[in-house]
Order: C-alpha cells, then structure tokens, then sequence
C-alpha cells in the first residue's frame, strides 16, 4: 500500500473556487441560492476543522468522560438540526426531547450495540471507533428521522379536514392517523433503502471511500460499509417509528380530538 | 334522552336542553354565531364543560370513538380520501367486514347500486352531501347531529333527504338536531325550535 497524498491548503482552495464559481453563477442567474451556499461552506470548513482538532486531543487521551462530553455535544446538534428541518415547528422542549429521544434510540444505543457487541474495541469506547461511528449514526439516520416527521406533520396538517371526519365516522385516533403514518414511515426509510440497493453499482458509499483511500484493503472496507448499512437502516427504521408513535400520540387529547394548538407553534402574525 | 345540563362552550351561555327518544330539533341563528361549534362540542370533537349525556350514560364515562358512533355530526362539508365511494362506509374498528349499507335508503336518495363503485373525486356536491348522509346513517347513530344536510340539493332531493331522516329517527327512536337557514325547512322537520342569538340558546 502507497503513504497516504496529504491535502494541501493550497488543494483545498481550489475546491473553494468552485464554490465561489457556482455562487457567482447563481447570483448572475437570481436563483437565490448563493447566500445559502455560502454560509453552509462557511459552516462545514469551520466545523470540521474544529471536530478535527477536539477529535485529535480525544485521541490523545481517550478517557470516558471526555467521550461522553462529546457524544452528547453530538446528540443536542444532531437534534437541534431535526427541529430546524422541520416545516411546522413543534411546541417548546416537548419537540426538542421527541428528537433527541429519537436520536438517542437509533444512534446512541445501535452505536453501543455495536461496539459492545460486534467491533469490541478495548476499551470499548475508544474514541477511534466511538466517535466516527456515531457521527455517522447520527448522520445519516438524522436524514430519515427529520423526513418521517415532517411528513407526519405537514401531512396531517395538510389532511386535518379528513382527520376529523374520520373520527367523526367512529374511528379511534390511531386509525383516523394510520394512513399518514404508513406513508411518513415510507418516506423516511425510502432514502436508506435506495442507497443499500445503489450501494456498489451506483454508488461508492462514503466511509468505504474514505478507507480505501486510506490505503484499506477494499475487502476489509466492504466488510465495515456492510455493517454500517445495516446498523444506519435498524437505527433509522427504530428512529422513525418512535418519532411517529410519540408524535401521532401528541397529536390528539385524551377524548381523540386533533390538537395541533398543543403539536405545533403558532404561527407569528 | 339525549341531556344537555348546563352544557357550555366559549361564547355561548350554558345551555340546559332535553331531547326526547324521535324527536328532532331545529337550530337557526346568524353565520358564525357558533350553531357548527356547538354540534362539533356534542360529538365530543371540540372541549366542552357541563353535562352530557346519551340515555342517561355520560360523554365522559364512554371511549371517545364510541361516543362519536352514537353521537353522529354530518358536517356541511363532507370528506372523502379514499378512490372509491363505498370503501367510507363501516369503516370503525369494530365493523369490519359488516355489511352495514342500507340498500332501500340508497335507493330513495335516487342513487342506484353500483353507486358504492363510483369514485369520489368525480362526484358533484350535491351528490357528496346525500352520499354522507347514506355514510352517516350505515353507523347506525342513536344521535344526528346535522349541519345544513341540504344545502347543495334541489328542492326534490331535499324532501327526499328530510323524508329519509324523519323515517329513520322515528324507526330507530334516535334523536336529531338539524340546524339550517332556511325557516321554512326547520319548520318542515321540527315542531321544537331554537336559535342562537348574542350567544344566548332561545326559543325560536
């Protein structure tokens, strides 16, 4: 295996320069993106530079505490960003603690499943295998959660007139909201599904990228990109069907009325 | 007996009111002066305080679900989100697989059989409103709670649709309150009337 090419500044401002371009282009064009482009590069090359710099004196010294402190840090952004995009916002703490609880089932607790269990690290919370595994968990079944509950909401939302004729028709709450749910289930486990079925032919997934340009052999980086397909789809899959369970049960009272006064903001006027 | 006692929502004074087992009411009043809020309270889907109850068993002593069955509110705009028109009908938990369609009022309220296949997104107005009606009744409600069930129909459906209703709440001893503008219907449907005026339940 050859050493690893180190990136240069100089390599990474020419990137920059196509983001530049393409701000440029949009601004010409009014598309209305540039800002928004801007800030998120901004975001990224500031983020990543520092969780390099909090990663590498972690690995220094790997003590739990530290991991601890960390993987919470993670887990409040991971959830903070559910809420943001979210086109309706949940009320208060109550929406905030439905994500976090969420996040913490399908990352927190699938990542420790699978250190525990399967990798074995020792100690187990080695920061090399803790940290890019949960950011990963984190990541990527953030995506899934976030689009299982929007479609919940706004669709319920959207529906409430049908909502409402259900239950007046006799149905209980759980079966005037199974339809909306079946189909927010979907729509957050469909981006999960197709990427295992694009996985290899597509596209090549990220991590397994990442270690054969490390200088992996490209078995050994199968091997963990399998492993993380499934742990990212069981965590997904568990996620969204407790945002959906806690949120569907939110949405009525205790007489099965549709209360979207104690679901959501109101609206500023 | 279908017991209103000191029955309350905001904006209304409380309201003490009993019905009798096949009679029906009527209730005028302006737009907005809250009769559609006051029907929504009596099926249990908006908060209400005071008592409540349907022969003598509370609202609050019954599953909400159950109640709404009993307690029916045909709303004057009605919804339909399945493709076909007969998969709305028994569609509660505990009716599945019953054959609840009462062919003879399909047929009275000029529908012919196959009207159970058609689909709802080509339906009139007019068509919807006697079809939720049909939807309401397949229940079997002891309680009708209904708002303007004719406003989209001509004048021969709607004889139809007050004739059908009539028959059902003397057949079946249910009890109805029907709100309406027009006068000369309520007075058609109900001896007893009532309207609501500055948030006060009068004798009309």
């Amino acid at each position: 295996m050859g050493e690893l090419i180190h990136l240069t500044a100089p390599d990474l401002m020419l990137t920059a320069l196509l983001i530049l371009a393409l701000v440029g282009l949009s601004a010409r064009m009014q598309l209305g993106i540039g800002w928004q482009i801007t800030i998120a590069a901004i975001r990224t090359t500031a983020q990543l530079l520092l969780v390099g710099l909090v990663l590498k004196s972690v690995f220094n010294n790997a003590e739990l505490h530290w991991v601890v402190l960390i993987t919470m840090v993670m887990l409040t952004v991971a959830s903070w960003e559910i809420m943001s995009r979210q086109k309706r916002k949940l009320k208060g703490w109550w929406g905030f603690g439905i994500s976090a609880f969420a996040m913490f089932i399908s990352s927190f607790l699938i990542t420790l499943l699978a250190l525990l269990l399967i990798i074995r690290p020792d100690p187990w919370y080695m920061p090399q295998y803790m940290i890019p595994l949960l950011g990963m968990l984190l990541g990527n079944t953030m995506n899934g959660i976030a689009l299982g509950m929007d479609r919940l909401v706004t669709t319920a939302w959207q529906q409430r007139m049908i909502i409402e004729q259900r239950l007046m028709l006799g149905q209980t709450a759980s079966e005037a909201i199974r339809d909306i749910r079946t189909d927010s289930m979907r729509a957050g486990m469909i981006p999960i599904i197709n990427s295992m079925a694009a996985a290899g032919i597509v596209s090549l997934p990220g991590m397994m990228t990442g270690q054969i340009l490390a200088g992996s052999p490209p078995v050994e980086a199968v091997k963990y990109q399998i492993l993380i397909m499934f742990l990212v789809t069981a965590g997904t899959g568990f996620g969204v069907i407790t945002v959906l369970h806690l949120i569907s049960h939110r949405m009525f009272d205790t007489r099965e009325r549709l209360r979207f006064d104690k679901l959501l903001r109101a609206p500023r006027v | 007996m279908f017991t209103l006692e000191s029955f309350s929502i905001t904006g209304l004074e409380p309201i003490s009111l009993t019905l009798d087992a096949g009679e029906c009411i009527g209730l005028s009043g302006e737009s907005g002066c809250g009769k559609t809020r006051l029907l929504r309270a009596l099926a249990d889907m908006d908060e209400h305080s005071g008592g409540l109850s349907l022969d003598n068993t509370p609202c609050e002593s019954m599953c909400a679900h159950e109640w709404r069955k009993q307690v029916a509110l045909l709303p004057a705009e009605s919804q339909w989100w399945h493709d076909r028109v007969g998969e709305h009908f028994c569609i509660a938990h505990d009716d599945a697989g019953k054959a609840c369609i009462d062919e003879q009022a399909v047929t009275r309220l000029g529908f012919g059989q196959d009207v159970m296949s058609w689909q709802t997104s080509r339906c009139s107005s007019g068509e919807k409103q006697r079809l939720s009606l049909l939807r309401l009744l397949a229940n079997k409600p002891r309680v009708l709670l209904l708002d303007e069930p004719t406003a989209n129909l001509d004048p021969e459906k709607t004889r139809h649709v007050e004739q059908l209703i009539a028959d059902y709440v003397a057949r079946e001893h249910a009890y109805c309150i029907w709100v309406s503008h027009s006068a000369e219907q309520l007075q058609r449907v109900s001896p007893r009337r009532f309207v609501i005026a500055d948030g006060v339940l009068k004798n009309g």
